[in-house]
């Protein structure tokens, strides 16, 4: 975790990559020193400025089930290695972490808004300072290429701590009355596929409000969070007003169902968020949930195929489809189908399936095992109830968690490819004629995160797009994200908006 | 010619009260309201008693269960029978909801505000009636009970005049760091229940309903359980304003009966928790997350609304959606020609 250590002589990567490729281009191997980085070889919980010990371990008790003091591992997905050991929180160290957090809310309230702002801008500064070797780090802990951790995680970590910063003392401005004030300590539970993205949605709205937050990252990506402990560290943050809480769900429920929270904010799957929804029902506690999706991308017939292919790709492949926004279902006007699908098939006989730290990778690993054992038996479920799949010729490594890109076709909305999340690197082709049709079939599903819209027509555009029932519509692109911009879903998607104005919302009493 | 319209509210007012008075005295001995000092006594007409009726879809039917349950004023003095909704009236509502949410989410926000504003005046002309009703339910003096249902007819011109205000308050354009277009707008998020508040029959049943019309949203109404009158009464007024039929769906009944299908319902999207008892807003709050509607909680214990206040945005927002819209802009001018 030194910052900027001398570059390490490139180590020979242990990782695989395919030596085979259809495309007739070869790239040789450019992958990216992994020496930026300096994992300890275990972590503790990061409780009122300092990394401690769990409390259950310091008294002798947990093994890791259920309560705290364990030690959990976190692999590298590509490879199966062990990163490092991290800490299983106890319901008593999640106790220690909110006691720790409301300690420090008074004084951290009760700073100017110019003064928390400043050290928002400190972290939004060193994160990009140290932007290369967590970009690193959140590749090998999460199996993500490092194209996307360097270009589109680490940036955007980077800008929303920088706008947040901006809005700490401005916030009598911003529309939520006069003299809107914080909530208190915040419970943050957050996901696995942007870990340190999420992290940032969180903590900075969050903290620039006046509220203190305790995080939980998720059980197979802890690491970017705790080096974000070390860079509150740097900047000086007071004590407490930032607690990071390691574990599986035991840890998330305990911080939710906490009495000493005030505040909660969840991103993950539908099922949990269901389940945080009734737990904090008839308590005061305010909930922001994002949750899961099943996102249309509809393709109209004057659409320019070269761009609407790079955009279908980008949006089911873009960090292996593990995104609650993908652009899961493709739905292509009828007579485009053949020329769409021809193209799209081209395309995906291009892309690099391989080692995640590899410059010129564009698909890496599979988060976890469990990840991939979903992700098989939802394309075998697709398989046995008739739907055609298809995959490019692509080899895929031999260690660790691998799922080739594939297409769905022949698809209908009753089949299970085209209603559940697959959360991977599944795409379900289906087909309407009319735009009504499109809007119809976009609409059928009790998600609403995002859709998207391809055609050259503007008023098409604005018509669809105002019958989207999705939180965010990308018309000609997609997977775009802004800190400037609110994110979050209709229906089922969860409730709440983060980013932009919006996004002080959630964290204030209004 | 003689007959100016001033002079018509009068008489109409005078006709309204001279009814209640039979009314009362026919039911109720002690009565503390004199005959109309131009009623000629001992032939007092026998007045006709309104049968009340829910409001759903814009028809005004009678529950399908057949039930019935007596509503009495604040002295414990029958008043009339108000519909006994059942689970069965809930769903049907909720269809006649669903139903109308296409076209009234889809009026423009200027034609929203119109049919609003129409609302006000079509109750402003039965003043006198909702006075009377509102003064009953409450057991207000005629004047206090003025007072509220004038505010009442405020609140909905308040309303009138934020349906095409509410979007560029808290919408508007993100300034991304790329090419691209991107705007956030508010959308009605759908079908929304709400519990109405149990004390204020009519100031606070208009204060729920109308920011959640305003934006576009239909609404399946639980009335105030002991005091539904104004409620159902209010129905006549919808129905004769153009609000399309099924925007609002007003239901007379049991809370606790009527909340518990709505707060299950799956194509319901949000609901308004104000008229829960302490007892259920926890079950209903934890029935509604099961599709993740929109929960608005009531008030805590011991810190009751205030009606009179300034109600602000918040019931607005309560049930709105916030969506994204993204577009690449090109890139004009990026040869450096300094257009």
């Amino acid at each position: 975790m030194a910052p900027e250590t001398p570059m390490a002589p490139e180590t020979p990567m242990t990782s695989p990559r395919p030596t085979t490729s259809p495309s007739p281009f070869e790239y040789a191997p450019a992958p990216e020193s992994r020496g930026v980085v300096d994992l300890a070889p275990s972590y503790g919980l990061f409780i009122d400025g300092e990394f401690t010990e769990s409390s259950d371990a310091t008294r002798g008790g947990g093994t890791g089930g259920g309560t705290g003091g364990g030690l959990r591992k976190t692999v590298n997905p590509a490879t199966e290695e062990v990163l490092a050991e991290y800490t299983q929180a106890g319901d008593e160290d999640v106790d220690r972490a909110v006691r720790a957090a409301r300690k420090a809310f008074s004084t951290w309230s009760a700073l100017p808004g110019a003064e928390r702002a400043k050290y928002l801008f400190r972290i939004a500064r060193i994160i990009q300072e140290r932007s290369r070797e967590l970009a690193v780090l959140e590749t090998l802990d999460n199996g993500k290429p490092i194209r996307e951790t360097r270009d589109t995680d680490l940036p955007l970590v980077a800008a929303h701590f920088f706008y947040y910063a901006g809005w700490a003392d401005k916030l009598a401005h911003a529309g939520h009355g006069p003299n809107p004030r914080p909530l208190g300590v915040a419970g943050q539970v957050i996901p696995w596929n942007f870990p340190l993205l999420m992290l940032a949605w969180k903590i900075a709205p969050a903290l620039a409000t006046g509220n203190t937050v305790v995080l939980k990252p998720a059980e197979t990506t802890p690491l970017s969070a705790l080096f974000f402990a070390d860079i509150c560290r740097q900047a000086g943050l007071p004590r407490g007003v930032v607690n990071i809480v390691t574990g599986d769900g035991a840890t998330g429920a305990a911080l939710v169902a906490h009495p000493g929270v005030d505040k909660v904010a969840f991103t993950g799957s539908t099922g949990v968020g269901k389940a945080i929804a009734r737990q904090v029902a008839g308590t005061d506690k305010k909930v922001t949930l994002e949750l899961g999706g099943k996102g249309a991308n509809i393709v109209f017939d004057d659409a320019p195929v070269d761009q609407a292919v790079e955009g279908i790709v980008n949006g089911i492949f873009f960090n292996q489809g593990q995104v609650c926004c993908a652009g899961s279902r493709l739905l292509v006007q009828e007579s485009v189908h053949d020329e769409v699908l021809d193209s799209l098939k081209r395309r995906l006989a291009t892309l690099r399936v391989g080692d995640p730290l590899d410059k010129n990778t564009d698909l890496g690993a599979i988060n976890s095992a469990e990840q991939l054992a979903r992700i098989t038996a939802l394309a075998e479920t697709g398989e046995a109830e008739g739907a055609e799949r298809w995959s490019p010729d692509c080899a895929l490594p031999s260690a660790g968690y691998w799922f080739a890109p594939t297409l769905f076709t022949n698809v209908t909305q009753a089949h299970t490819v085209a209603r559940d999340e697959i959360f991977g690197p599944v795409l379900s082709v289906l087909t309407f004629r009319t735009p009504d049709e499109a809007v119809a079939k976009a609409n059928n599903t009790p998600y609403g995160l995002s859709a998207g819209i391809w055609t050259e027509k503007g008023s098409r555009i604005l018509a669809v797009a105002g019958k989207l029932r999705a939180g965010v519509v990308w018309a000609n692109t997609f997977n775009k994200f802004d800190p400037t911009s609110p994110f979050g879903g209709y229906k089922e998607s969860g409730y709440g908006r983060e980013g932009g104005r919006h996004g002080l919302e959630a964290y204030l009493d209004v | 010619m003689s007959d100016t319209p001033r002079e018509k509210t009068a008489k109409t007012a005078k006709t309204a009260k001279t009814a209640k008075t039979a009314e009362t005295s026919r039911t109720a001995e002690t009565s503390k309201k004199k005959p109309a000092s131009d009623a000629e006594p001992g032939r007092a007409r026998l007045s006709v008693f309104k049968t009340y009726k829910l409001y759903v879809g814009g028809k005004f039917p009678r529950s399908e269960s057949g039930r019935v349950y007596e509503v009495t004023d604040s002295a414990g003095t029958w008043l009339a029978n108000a519909p006994q909704s059942s689970r069965k009236d809930a769903r049907d509502a909720v269809v006649a909801a669903r139903k109308a949410f296409g076209g009234w989410s889809g009026a423009t926000a200027y034609n929203r505000g119109q049919v609003l504003y129409r609302i006000a005046e079509m109750l402003e002309g039965r003043r006198e009636q909702f006075v009377a009703e509102v003064a009953d339910a409450e057991g207000l003096s005629p004047e206090r009970a003025g007072a509220v249902v004038d505010a009442a007819v405020d609140r909905w011109v308040w309303y009138a005049g934020w349906t095409d205000k509410i979007a560029q308050v808290i919408g508007g354009a993100n300034p991304v760091a790329g090419p691209y277009f991107n705007l956030s707008t508010p959308e009605p998020a759908g079908v929304v229940a709400v519990l109405a508040p149990q004390e204020s029959s009519f100031l606070g049943l208009v204060s729920v309903i109308a920011p959640v019309i305003a934006t576009g949203c239909t609404t399946v109404v639980v009335a105030s359980e002991k005091a539904p009158l104004p409620a159902l009464s209010l129905g006549e007024v919808l129905a004769t304003s153009d609000l399309p039929g099924g925007v609002v769906n007003i239901l007379s009944g049991r809370t606790a009966e009527l909340a518990a299908p709505l707060a299950a319902h799956q194509d319901v999207n949000g609901i308004d928790l104000t008229g829960a008892d302490e007892g259920t807003a926890k079950d209903l709050e934890t029935a509604a997350a099961d599709n993740l509607k929109r929960v608005l909680r009531p008030s805590p214990a011991g810190a009751p609304a205030d009606w009179s206040a300034d109600p602000g945005t918040r019931r607005l927002t309560a049930f709105l959606e916030t969506k994204t819209v993204w577009h690449p802009t090109g890139s004009l001018g990026a040869s450096g020609s300094g257009y």
